[in-house]
């Protein structure tokens, strides 16, 4: 298996039987544009560069990659690494998705942004490019997440965009994703709708990996100069999934290497309270593509709950769902506690406050280790630093350690 | 049963545009949806279209999504829905559901058209459902005798109305505004010139909607279109005054869609 035949779509967008476009006929020709601007910008060596500079010198890329060893301690000897997406500018991997889509929204003569957002790690990228490339820009964030994630409002108000709180539905990303496609529909003439994961109507899913699969790439090559070897297996969370594509696409060829996403288990899969999409939805389409949706009998969506704003999110990007479907990579449950107590022992053994979505990821890998024992080598993508979630975090434990 | 062609063709008969009322299934609650959509139909609207209520409605305003979402908290069903097209078209007018495309593939899409058909609906409109994904659809509402409305909309290149125009049977639906549902006070001209396009593709009358709500405006689209479709001034109308209120709207409308 290539990986190039497993990376590309069909013509129109599909991955096997996911993906593909699902839009009002009002946003089709913007799509096309899209696409077509995408296509012409990847093969351009102007656009390369002038992307690679924001990379290098905007950004702080390449990210290194760090050994956890004392967090290593608590996963059957098994040695984890962290790629550090957590130190880019602004705080997680979503900025390498933006820098590119906001140069590509340059390119296509438009002067307006909008954005959807949970955690408020894509509203703060996209807020900082448009400040960067000067872009006018607005943000939709479900009410529920403006409250969890508030230091992130005030980011991007002083980065200059509009914080708009979204109060339908469940008052969380998908509304705002809604919302945001409400506004695209309106404003397409001027407005890129900039899509912070894998997921929406075609080329999102395939452009927004390709300008993550960085992460990978360089990760790869750090590997292999550094370590001398491939690791064992590569886990990343997965809420749409722009982050665990971004770090999985260069390993795709690798067979030896699993690839393992990491879903947002909330209260547990089995409670019904969870945003584990892979795990426990089923095949159907929402906000522009097919893939797993958390949905009842009659295709109504259930709205997912997760401690984590980021994936709290009852969709997920088609080519994870291909990836499943096809058995190149697993997806497994993280439930909140588990996903907390991995979150207190990074801190206090490495020093380092990761995303509360990246700790379903470190939950994920003190798992595999004690499942692979300790020669195995797992690459866990730290896709965010913590910052945003400290009040969240103090008030879990807070909870926790009265009730105990 | 009424099938689009005739509602059409009567209207055209009578020097007119057809009229095209909107309504959710279960909004205010599933028999009183039945009896405004009767007062519409009394009112003299021609044509139907029952909206499914959907959970993430992204092509509407906020009119329909908090009709949608107050039927849904009603606990409206598919087979409600399906119940309320077979009340409809017992009243004689050409019935359509007008559905976000996740419903009707959970649902099961040859089941669903089926089912439709029995009931005596004729048509359904998919806003979100382009013809590149429709393979399936388009099996399933030719095997059942189902007319499948697609949109056509302000941006459409040539080559998308011709797709769109192909694809479609029953009638075209051209979105006269970009933007999703919900009454507006004006409408621009671009709506004219996108009819005008789209009848280079097709001999199937077209119908045009989003943001229409006064007898002015569907005066004015009567002139260029085959029909007039009004769905958020419907449920407003309904807020106010209840059936009454959607009656005397419909009157005041298929008034305004003379040529
Ligand atoms: C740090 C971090 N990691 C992960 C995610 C989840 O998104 P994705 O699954 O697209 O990587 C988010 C989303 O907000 C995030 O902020």
């Amino acid at each position: 298996m290539t990986t190039e035949a497993v990376m590309s779509p069909d013509t129109s967008g599909h991955f096997g039987p996911f993906g593909g476009r699902f839009v009002p006929e009002a946003l089709m020709a913007a799509l096309d544009e899209l696409d077509a601007a995408f296509r012409s910008a990847k093969a351009d060596p102007v656009f390369i560069a002038e992307l690679n500079d924001l990379q290098v010198n905007y950004t702080g890329r390449p990210s290194p990659i760090t050994i956890a060893s004392r967090f290593s301690e608590h996963a059957g000897g098994a040695t984890i690494l962290l790629k550090r997406e957590d130190l880019n500018h602004t705080g997680s991997h979503k900025i390498n998705n933006v820098l590119g889509q906001a140069l590509l929204t340059k390119r296509m003569g438009k002067s307006r942004v909008i954005a959807e957002t949970g955690a408020g790690q894509h509203g703060v990228a996209t807020a900082t490019a448009a400040a960067l490339l000067g872009l006018e820009c607005v943000v939709y964030m479900g009410e529920e997440d403006t409250k969890r994630q508030a230091l992130n409002v005030a980011r991007m108000e002083l980065l200059g965009a509009k914080v708009i709180p979204v109060t339908t539905g469940s008052r969380t990303l998908k509304d705002a994703i809604n919302e945001a496609m409400r506004d695209w529909v309106a404003n397409v003439e001027d407005t890129h709708y900039l899509l912070g994961t894998v997921a929406g109507p075609a080329p999102f899913p395939e452009m927004v990996r390709d300008f993550h699969r960085i992460i990978g790439d360089e990760a790869r090559e750090q590997m292999l100069s550094r370590f001398g070897r491939l690791p064992d297996v590569v886990a990343a969370c997965v809420g749409g999934g722009s982050n665990a594509i971004g770090i999985f696409t260069a390993f795709i060829g690798d067979t030896s290497v699993r690839l393992v996403g990491l879903e947002a288990g909330g209260d547990g899969v089995e409670t019904g309270r969870h945003a584990a999409t892979i795990t426990g939805g089923a095949i159907g389409v929402l906000h522009g593509t097919r893939s797993y949706v958390l949905q009842d009998d009659e295709g109504q969506t259930i709205e997912s709950h997760s401690i984590s704003a980021g994936l709290d999110y009852p969709g997920v990007g088609p080519e994870h769902a291909f990836l499943a479907h096809i058995g190149r990579a697993e997806y497994r449950p993280v439930t909140d506690t588990q996903a907390m107590e991995a979150f207190r022992l990074l801190c206090t053994t490495e020093g380092i406050i990761p995303a509360i979505e990246t700790a379903h990821a470190l939950h994920g890998a003190l798992e595999l280790g004690k499942e692979l024992g300790p020669e195995a080598i797992i690459l866990v993508n730290c896709s965010g630093r913590g910052d945003k979630d400290v009040a969240t975090a103090a008030n879990w434990f807070n909870l926790m350690d009265t009730k105990s | 049963m009424t099938t689009i062609a005739q509602a059409f063709s009567k209207a055209h008969s009578e020097h007119r545009a057809a009229l095209i009322g909107y309504l959710p299934a279960g909004y205010p609650s599933v028999s009183g949806a039945v009896d405004c959509i009767a007062a519409m139909v009394e009112g003299g609207v021609d044509i139907i279209e029952i909206g499914l209520p959907y959970s993430d409605p992204l092509m509407d305003g906020i009119t329909i999504q908090e009709a949608v979402q107050q039927s849904l908290e009603n606990g409206t069903k598919i087979a409600d829905v399906i119940a309320t097209a077979a009340k409809v078209s017992e009243l004689g007018v050409a019935t359509l559901i007008m559905s976000y495309w996740n419903p009707i593939e959970r649902y099961g899409v040859e089941k669903f058209a089926s089912e439709l058909h029995k009931a005596g609906g004729v048509g359904v409109i998919t806003p979100d459902l382009t013809p590149e994904e429709a393979h399936a659809w388009v099996e399933a509402t030719d095997a059942n005798e189902i007319d499948r409305v697609f949109l056509v909309a302000l941006s459409s290149t040539d080559e998308r109305l011709a797709t769109v125009a192909a694809a479609t049977t029953g009638f075209v639906y051209a979105g006269a505004v970009m933007g999703v549902t919900g009454a507006r006070t004006s409408l621009g001209d671009a709506v004219r010139q996108v009819v005008t396009r789209t009848r280079e593709y097709t001999e199937l009358p077209i119908a045009v909607g989003l943001g229409v709500s006064t007898p002015e405006q569907a005066h004015e689209i009567a002139q260029f279109a085959d029909g007039v479709i009004v769905g958020s001034a419907f449920i407003n109308a309904i807020n106010s005054g209840g059936p009454d209120a959607a009656r005397e709207l419909a009157q005041k409308l298929r008034a305004g869609v003379v040529r």
